[in-house]
């Protein structure tokens, strides 16, 4: 215990720090400052709930609709920060990394850290709203902690990737943007699942192996209500969930595995 | 084994640099992952077949010229770059000072620069804390560590780097040329604290182009010469060898080619130049091939700084030396020596041939030889004629 604390106290003391000075001057010169991490969220939510469920009337069966698409577009927000503000930070941070060798990861960690600072306050405001919206509060509220972590896990794996294909590829960014257009549609966040199912259950089932799809879903069921569908209510069986989950768990291990493998020439490369 | 600091066995570094040719935006869009995957690419070979051992608590130099790998080397220790073959390992807590103030962030104020760059050095928040009056006095820098770093001059950014830098607390230090910056009373700092390094057996490897702060400090040095290592031993013969680089190489490598800086008949070719130099004086050799039969001709040398201006010269006209009718195929062997008069700098020897009538252009060289002079002995003037200084007491 006391070896690893010492091997990692490098990679601990830089992250606390890097943390912090992303937290600085994310919002420096901005009137409003930390509160755009609220903001910009809730614009968002403002403007789909809009145009959605009071003009499209999109959702209208789902009770707290307003609530889940507010779940959805928290959980998603906090995948694009995490993703897309990985992309470039390698290539960013080259200017220091030619000239001292710390651990590489700590960026993309760092990164990923300051954004889920936000999603936690983000989680709180989701809270609020729920206690608005006359949510019923339920024990299992608590299991949400799962849908979190597993986002997390995936969002830092995607990001470790990303991150070390950017300095090889420059086109990744780009592709990464157009790919997150994509998978916010291919995501049931501003429609219920439920809207996908009544055209085609095949396709529902497909959309639900995307681990965005699961994860979303599964923190409606538990915050929400439990008739939300979860994947394991659409394939009818709990193992079902072992697909995306295993899909997180595996893209984990190949992006630690890919990171660490290019991350001693990052420093020539970048 | 045991006081072994760092071990560089067969270290060999390729650069692969990529050709970045224009493409038409059609293939380009084909084939957007092309260009980055089948790029021309030359590699360059950066360092060769390097092997070194320093000790624990040595004060080791690396220097060479610009380009000739000193600073790839000083990557590969730090742990930046990896060997393309070989192997380095270095024992205990190593930190690079590649440059001063890694990391610092404009747009924070000069406190929370600190912390920053104090993480990066390995402090925790605690550590840096517990210092943090002794940094921001030494760096003379107390009331403006409340301002961002934007609003610092260079002099301040420097004294505020350095003054974290000297906390570093490391089994070894990498330093490289961090001395090229900062006035004389930051220089002085520096000084003292390589001084207080020495003192502590502390292991440093030092990159410099100061043959005088390698003289004084290193115990040992290693010479690296376009990516290959000349040689390894006792400083003042690393140095000496340093400064023949300089000599040796721009007497043969400056074009012989007519142009702008030579020209003439060619009838008398000046073959070589070449200088030799100690700390008291200065000779310059002259080789001059006949290539027909020739009249005794007129040999001159000037002497100019680094900016252009002319500082001395002569010719054996001016001297009363009588030189015979050359022949067909004759070399003549001419040198000038003179007292070493001049402050420590870049000169550059203009060698010329003139025929017997002192008009007529043989081979005039401008700039055939360029002369690093670097004495022990500094003087601020741009000439040290050598005071013998006299004194009574009534």
């Amino acid at each position: 215990m006391k070896r690893i604390k010492q091997r990692y106290r490098y990679s601990f003391v830089l992250l606390k720090q890097l943390v912090k000075t992303d937290f600085k001057i994310r919002y420096q010169g901005s009137a409003l400052g930390y509160l755009w991490t609220l903001l910009r969220p809730l614009a968002l939510f403002t403007i789909l709930y809009i145009v959605f469920v009071k003009f499209l009337r999109v959702g209208d069966q789902i009770p707290y609709f307003a609530v889940y698409l507010l779940v959805g577009i928290v959980f998603w927000n906090f995948f694009v920060e995490v993703t897309l503000g990985s992309v470039g930070a390698i290539v960013a941070k080259g200017d220091l990394m030619r000239k001292l060798s710390f651990p590489r990861y700590v960026i993309i960690v760092a990164g990923s850290f300051s954004a889920s600072i936000n999603l936690l306050i983000n989680m709180v405001v989701v809270f609020l709203f729920m206690l608005l919206s006359h949510v019923p509060l339920r024990v299992n509220g608590l299991l949400i902690v799962f849908p979190l972590m597993e986002l997390f896990v995936f969002s830092l794996s995607v990001g470790l990737l990303l991150s070390a294909l950017f300095v090889r590829f420059r086109d990744i960014n780009y592709i990464w943007e157009v790919a997150l257009q994509a998978g916010f549609y291919a995501t049931p966040i501003l429609y219920p699942i439920t809207l996908v199912m009544a055209m085609s259950i095949t396709a529902a089932k497909v959309l639900m192996l995307n681990p965005m799809a699961q994860i979303i879903q599964d923190a409606r069921a538990f915050l929400v209500t439990e008739q939300t569908e979860t994947i394991a209510t659409i394939y009818g069986s709990s193992w079902a969930r072992l697909i995306p989950v295993t899909i997180v768990l595996l893209l984990a291990v190949v992006s630690v595995w890919y990171f660490k493998k290019r991350s001693p020439y990052f420093a020539e490369e970048v | 084994m045991e006081d072994v600091a760092i071990q560089v066995k067969r270290v060999s570094k390729n650069f692969a640099l990529p050709h970045e040719r224009a493409k038409s935006v059609k293939e380009a869009f084909i084939n957007p992952f092309r260009s980055s995957m089948h790029k021309n690419v030359d590699v360059q070979h950066a360092l060769k077949d390097i092997s070194f051992t320093v000790k624990k608590g040595e004060f080791f130099g690396i220097v060479g010229r610009n380009g000739s790998g000193k600073s790839t080397l000083l990557k590969l220790l730090a742990g930046i770059y990896q060997p393309t073959k070989g192997s380095i390992v270095t024992k205990g807590k190593l930190v690079p000072f590649i440059e001063l103030g890694v990391g610092f962030n404009p747009e924070l104020t000069g406190r929370q620069n600190v912390f920053l760059n104090g993480a990066l050095l390995g402090f925790s928040e605690k550590e840096v804390a517990a210092q943090y009056d002794d940094i921001v006095e030494f760096a003379e820098l107390k009331d403006f560590m409340d301002q961002k770093l934007k609003n610092y001059s260079s002099g301040m950014q420097v004294r505020l780097a350095f003054s974290m830098a000297v906390r570093a607390k490391a089994d070894i230090l990498l330093i490289d040329e961090v001395l090229a910056v900062g006035d004389a009373d930051f220089q002085r700092k520096c000084f003292e604290y390589f001084k207080q390094l020495k003192n502590n057996r502390v292991t440093v490897v030092f990159v410099s182009h100061d043959m005088n702060a390698v003289r004084e400090y290193c115990d040992r040095a290693l010479l690296i010469e376009k990516s290959k290592l000349v040689d390894i031993g006792e400083t003042s013969g690393i140095a000496e060898q340093y400064q023949k680089l300089f000599m040796s190489q721009q007497g043969q490598s400056v074009g012989s080619e007519q142009g702008d800086d030579r020209w003439g008949d060619q009838k008398l070719v000046i073959t070589n130049v070449a200088a030799e130099i100690d700390e008291h004086w200065l000779k310059i050799t002259q080789t001059i091939k006949a290539r027909v039969d020739s009249e005794p001709p007129i040999v001159g040398v000037r002497v100019r700084d680094a900016s252009g201006k002319d500082i001395t010269g002569t010719n054996t006209i001016l001297e009363d030396t009588k030189l015979p009718s050359l022949h067909k195929g004759q070399v003549l062997k001419i040198e000038f020596k003179f007292p070493n008069v001049f402050a420590d700098g870049k000169y550059t020897v203009d060698p010329a041939v003139l025929h017997n009538d002192g008009i007529t252009v043989s081979d005039w060289w401008n700039r055939a030889l360029y002369v690093n002079i670097q004495k022990k002995r500094h003087l601020p003037y741009m000439v040290d004629p050598g005071f013998l200084i006299n004194y009574t007491i009534k």
